[in-house]
């Protein structure tokens, strides 16, 4: 027996909003957490501009103890955990450090590299023949399942605790495999997301292969313009998000407030074949992973109501609108909504699937469509296949019933989800 | 320094990785770090490298396995300072 997969929790630490609330608030308005970053300025990189989230002090402290937080220098295990801590916590959890262990939950909670100022301190140490001196953390800090390892031990979970790494589709991966458990009997609920680090460190390679903006240092919050006529570069972002999953029989055995459902999803590579590369999309596995997905989910493409794409901002928008295009043999008027969280936040790296995803089930579960900020003049690319009134520039009060939400990575990986708002029957 | 000078730096150093108060508070020679303060054992070598650092001093592999109570701790630290 398969089961239905529901979300009944979700959290989100982001550029323009920490915590659901205010997260949403932001998302509706448009607002843009992108910020001119001083840092990256003293260090001479072309794209100065960056989303970064911010919390306090005594934020933190509700999340872990000052133990924990002593010698620790990771921020991406510091968005991971408190996105999903919330996200536990919005299902009607209790976070309580002593628990009953529960082997019918676990984790995926992805990343794409774990912790990297923890990472340089310890090389710094060890090319300074200082092994000995490396403390406790380095591991478990340093190791790919760091935020995995961390939010499982907070929380108790004893069924899968484990990390997916998958380049900017792993949010989103992240997400499909804990349904996929879940569906298959596996496991009865799954905290599922990703998290990515800020800082330089994570951020200079983007900018030494010139895929970031260097044109907005000065007006950092247009800088991020996904389907623009000017569309220049991607600007790095960094946070966490994280969903709550949960068989629908154990969301109605619990009374829990139900956001959304998952009804199906595909991920797949192009094997950097025909135009794939390790860098660039094969269009005709990008065009396969959405049909397989709303197969997958079997619904029809004209089931579809928005679209909640990958749209960085770069020169590929146009070939993923033409992907979208192909895929569900809809253009002009017919296409969906289409929007780019990244014009609010920039390109969270691995955290971007998760994020947008709440994103998407928010906009799902409230009825609305978040505006895609910074569109001021469609891509002629764009516009020679969709009606430009299709991206909206000002929040649209809008019931969808389903929604595509896909991410593409580095590697010519996909992945692709469908959301559908949920009606007890 | 006298030893119960030495004992209450130990405190200070000791106090952010303890997870039972009462132990802490009733400290002596004879608490164990593990069993009594319930430090973590991963965190026992935070413990030695804050040790290093106040009496800068350096603990070589054999005196941090030895180092499970206060009162070893307090040995090495005399034998180290007096080699000084």
């Amino acid at each position: 027996m398969e089961n239905r997969v529901v979300i009944t929790g979700m959290g989100v630490v982001a550029p323009n909003g920490v915590g659901i609330a205010k997260f949403t608030k932001a998302i509706k308005k448009g607002v843009s957490g992108i910020q001119f970053q001083q840092l990256l300025k003293d260090l001479q990189f072309s794209c100065c501009i960056a989303g970064k989230p911010s919390l306090s002090e005594e934020l933190k402290l509700q999340y872990f103890t000052p133990l924990q937080l002593r010698n620790f220098n990771s921020t991406g295990i510091l968005y991971g955990c408190i996105a999903g801590i919330d996200a536990w916590k919005d299902a009607g959890f209790e976070f309580d450090s002593k628990s009953e262990l529960d082997f019918d939950t676990g984790t995926i909670f992805g990343t794409g590299t774990s912790s990297v100022e923890a990472f340089r301190e310890a090389i710094y140490k060890i090319d300074a023949k200082k092994v000995r001196r490396l403390g406790s953390g380095a591991v478990v800090q340093t190791m790919s399942s760091g935020v995995s390892a961390y939010l499982g031990g907070k929380l108790g979970l004893g069924n899968q605790v484990t990390t997916n790494s998958s380049a900017c589709t792993t949010g989103t991966e992240a997400i499909l495999l804990g349904y996929e458990r879940i569906k298959y009997g596996k496991a009865k609920r799954m905290l599922v997301g990703s998290c990515s680090d800020s800082g330089p460190y994570i951020w200079a390679g983007f900018d030494a292969i010139r895929v970031t903006t260097y044109k907005h240092n000065d007006n950092p919050e247009l800088g991020c313009r996904p389907m623009d006529a000017e569309a220049s570069g991607f600007v790095p972002g960094s946070g966490a998000g994280a969903m709550m999953l949960e068989s629908l029989e154990s969301a109605l055995e619990r009374n829990a407030t139900i956001y959304g459902e998952i009804i199906g999803g595909n991920i797949n590579s192009g094997g950097q074949r025909g135009s794939g590369t390790l860098t660039a999309p094969n269009a005709k596995a990008v065009q396969r992973c959405i049909t397989e997905a709303i197969k997958d989910a079997n619904i029809s493409s004209n089931d579809i109501d928005v679209i909640n794409g990958h749209l960085t901002a770069t020169k590929k928008d146009g070939l993923e609108i033409e992907n979208w295009s192909k895929a569900l043999n809809r253009k002009g008027n017919d296409f969906p909504y289409v929007h780019s969280l990244k014009s609010m936040i920039g390109h969270c790296i691995s955290a971007a699937g998760s994020i947008e995803s709440v994103a998407a089930v928010l906009g799902l579960h409230e009825g609305f469509v978040f505006p895609s900020i910074n569109c001021e003049t469609v891509h002629p690319e764009i516009e020679a296949i969709i009606d430009p009134n299709k991206i909206p520039k000002k929040m649209i009060l809008y019931q969808a019933n389903i929604v595509a939400k896909a991410s593409f990575g580095f590697g010519d990986v996909n992945a692709c989800i469908i959301f559908k708002k949920y009606k007890h029957n | 320094m006298t030893q119960q000078e030495l004992i209450n730096k130990l405190k200070t150093i000791v106090k952010p990785y303890i997870q039972n108060e009462m132990a802490f508070q009733n400290m002596t020679p004879e608490t164990d770090f593990i069993n009594d303060l319930k430090i973590n054992s991963a965190n026992l070598v935070d413990v030695v490298l804050d040790i290093e650092d106040e009496f800068d001093i350096e603990m070589d592999t054999q005196s941090m396995e030895k180092m499970l109570d206060v009162k070893s701790a307090m040995d090495i630290i005399n034998t180290k300072l007096k080699n000084i």
